[in-house]
């Protein structure tokens, strides 16, 4: 469809120039936002891939934490530069991911149970940092030792943030052709069956353990790059914003909430979550400690029960105006 | 080398953080076992009975007996509001938004106790002798805590096994659309299934709070925690539960003592997910 590509063309080139508008002096406040949006789109692009064939994973906590640490621990020690240490944190994940994922693919561990056994891995990585003090500062955080001079490829930092908004929206551009990629390849078929019916996949010739464990790799290993990106934009981790269950639900809030089934899903309900969580922030400034948060927990429960498939998805829905027949057949 | 004197004491203090953490789970498993939703909140309703009992005893200078009967009561009531306003509308959606929807009331619950009441840390101090028995030390709150949650456990197994409304939510959580036909109505029973939920975390509130400091991320620390011992002794397994919480509890109590607080909670964690790789049903599942 020719008007879509153009939509698409007219918000890239946007996106693309909107670090040099002249919009004033909270435009570096702008761009940090955006940056955050693009790279928690990223991952939470990365969760979707999961989640839509019902792996529902709580534990992306964990590999975010594990890509995002390994990677500034990697440099503050052994300053191994981050190109180096983003790729060793990235397989330290996928091996994780392997070492969690093979075995509740292959004892049937599926559902209730399979989110709480990644919930119990998100919690294990946030209490390891927080134990391993002596490494990790514990629950005070670590900051990315600073390079040398301002700007540095080699350290991957920058003192310009416009730098870091190209990167994080070269990284969310590349999560929605990853995203298209699996769509539409034979993968996305056999996994949509899995999601139906294991027994009934397996019995039909597909290798269910296989494209499990693929699918979980992949997911696993691209939200540890958007962990290492993140902390390499913030020059700081923490084990209750990198990892753990607090921040394995905010992912999956913020995908479920846009829709998980479709493309811009996640990316729009994460950009709706941080809008909305900054907007209340900056609202409510420091009066009145945690309404911001309240606030938030309020309308994540009203999204999810009046939107179920999510704000973009339902518009979507309401767009195509399926004959109410047929409606009902796939609901 | 540890002292084995203080090994014993840690073994002693896990067999009673385990009868809280049993009773904890049991109410969680309840409702998980019946209705089918996971309320990751559940710990959370657990920190407002706290607060209750908090507030009425150390605040307001009631009895400590009303103050727990105070708790139990907000513990219904939390347990009948949560079904109605967020479950009940939920009931048919896919499990990922029943998991949600209780998710951001965790969020609602911590974020909203932090604005009324802040992030202090609150005790209630109940003026109590500490034991001491062959050199051990034994704090008398937690004995008490224990004896009553045993209590409270054999109340709720009593009210599931020999009343005619127990029977109809152990029948419902094995067959909700049989039991419909037999004239039970489940919607009505998933209601009362909360409200009993609701007050064994009344309880465990009230027991919890003379031994640890309420504050509004109380939940952070039992909640995971209780999830995994519920899903560890079997969904609606009483008797699981049970045990899995008396070995959790031990792994924690004693793991704390020989390593760090946190590395036993790691370690706990982790036999959680091994034990879910080779017995998924949970622990005394059969095999199929």
């Amino acid at each position: 469809m020719s008007w879509r590509r153009l939509a698409a063309a007219l918000i890239i080139a946007f996106l693309a120039v909107e670090p040099f508008l002249p919009l004033g002096r909270m435009h570096e406040y702008l761009v940090h936002v955006i940056v955050q949006i693009f790279i928690w789109s990223f991952i939470g692009g990365a969760w979707s891939l999961m989640g839509r064939f019902g792996l529902v994973s709580l534990g992306h906590g964990a590999f975010l934490g594990v890509g995002a640490y390994a990677t500034c621990l990697l440099w503050n020690f052994f300053g191994l530069t981050p190109w180096v240490g983003g790729l060793l944190a990235v397989l330290l994940t996928v091996a994780l991911a392997v070492v969690i994922g093979y075995p509740c693919s292959r004892f049937q561990v599926v559902g209730h149970y399979f989110g709480l056994v990644t919930l119990a891995v998100s919690e294990v990585v946030r209490l390891l940092i927080i134990a391993e003090r002596d490494w990790t500062g514990g629950s005070l955080g670590v900051s990315l030792k600073p390079a040398p001079s301002d700007s540095s490829v080699w350290a991957l930092q920058f003192a310009d943030k416009r730098v870091f908004y190209y990167v994080a929206m070269v990284l969310w551009l590349f999560g929605l052709w990853v995203w298209v990629r699996v769509d539409r390849s034979m993968a996305s078929r056999a996994m949509e069956a899995i999601g139906e019916d294991e027994t009934a996949a397996a019995s039909v010739g597909i290798h269910v353990t296989r494209f499990k464990l693929g699918i979980t790799v992949l997911s696993a290993g691209l939200t540890a790059l958007g962990g290492a990106i993140l902390v390499q934009y913030l020059a700081y981790a923490n084990p209750d914003t990198m990892s753990g269950i607090g921040v394995s639900l905010r992912i999956v809030f913020a995908v479920v909430l846009g829709g998980m089934y479709s493309l811009l899903g996640p990316s729009v309900g994460t950009a709706l979550t941080i809008a909305l969580s900054e907007f209340l922030r900056i609202y409510f400034g420091i009066k009145l400690i945690g309404i911001a948060e309240t606030i938030y927990g309020l309308v994540l429960i009203l999204c999810i029960i009046f939107l179920p498939s999510g704000i973009f998805g339902s518009i979507r829905d309401s767009l195509r105006r399926r004959p109410v027949s047929q409606r009902i057949i796939s609901a | 080398m540890i002292d084995p004197l203080f090994l014993l004491e840690a073994v002693v203090n896990g067999v009673l953080l385990g009868g809280v953490l049993a009773l904890l789970s049991l109410g969680l498993n309840l409702i998980f076992g019946v209705i089918d939703i996971v309320w990751i909140a559940y710990v959370d309703l657990v920190m407002l009975c706290m607060y209750a009992v908090y507030f009425m005893y150390t605040v307001y200078h009631w009895n400590i007996w009303v103050a727990g009967v105070t708790s139990v009561m907000a513990g219904v009531a939390l347990g009948v509001l949560v079904h109605l306003l967020i479950i009940s509308p939920i009931l048919s959606s896919p499990p990922i938004n029943q998991l949600l929807a209780t998710g951001g009331l965790l969020f609602f619950i911590q974020s909203f106790a932090t604005l009324l009441w802040g992030t202090d840390h609150r005790s209630v101090r109940v003026n109590l002798p500490v034991l001491e028995v062959g050199g051990i030390f034994i704090s008398f709150p937690r004995l008490i805590a224990f004896a009553l949650s045993i209590l409270a456990m054999l109340g709720l197994y009593l009210f599931l096994t020999r009343t005619f409304v127990g029977t109809a939510i152990r029948a419902v959580s094995q067959d909700r659309d049989a039991t419909a036909l037999m004239g039970a109505n489940p919607l009505r029973l998933y209601l009362v299934t909360s409200a009993v939920g609701g007050a064994m975390a009344g309880i465990a509130g009230a027991l919890l709070v003379i031994q640890y400091a309420v504050h509004p991320y109380f939940g952070g620390a039992f909640g995971p925690l209780t999830f995994m011992i519920c899903v560890l002794g079997g969904l609606g397994s009483m008797f699981g539960a049970f045990v899995a919480a008396f070995i959790m509890s031990q792994v924690i109590s004693v793991g704390g003592v020989l390593i760090s607080t946190e590395m036993g909670y790691v370690v706990a964690f982790v036999i959680f997910i091994v034990l879910m790789f080779v017995r998924p049903g949970g622990i005394f599942a059969k095999r199929t």
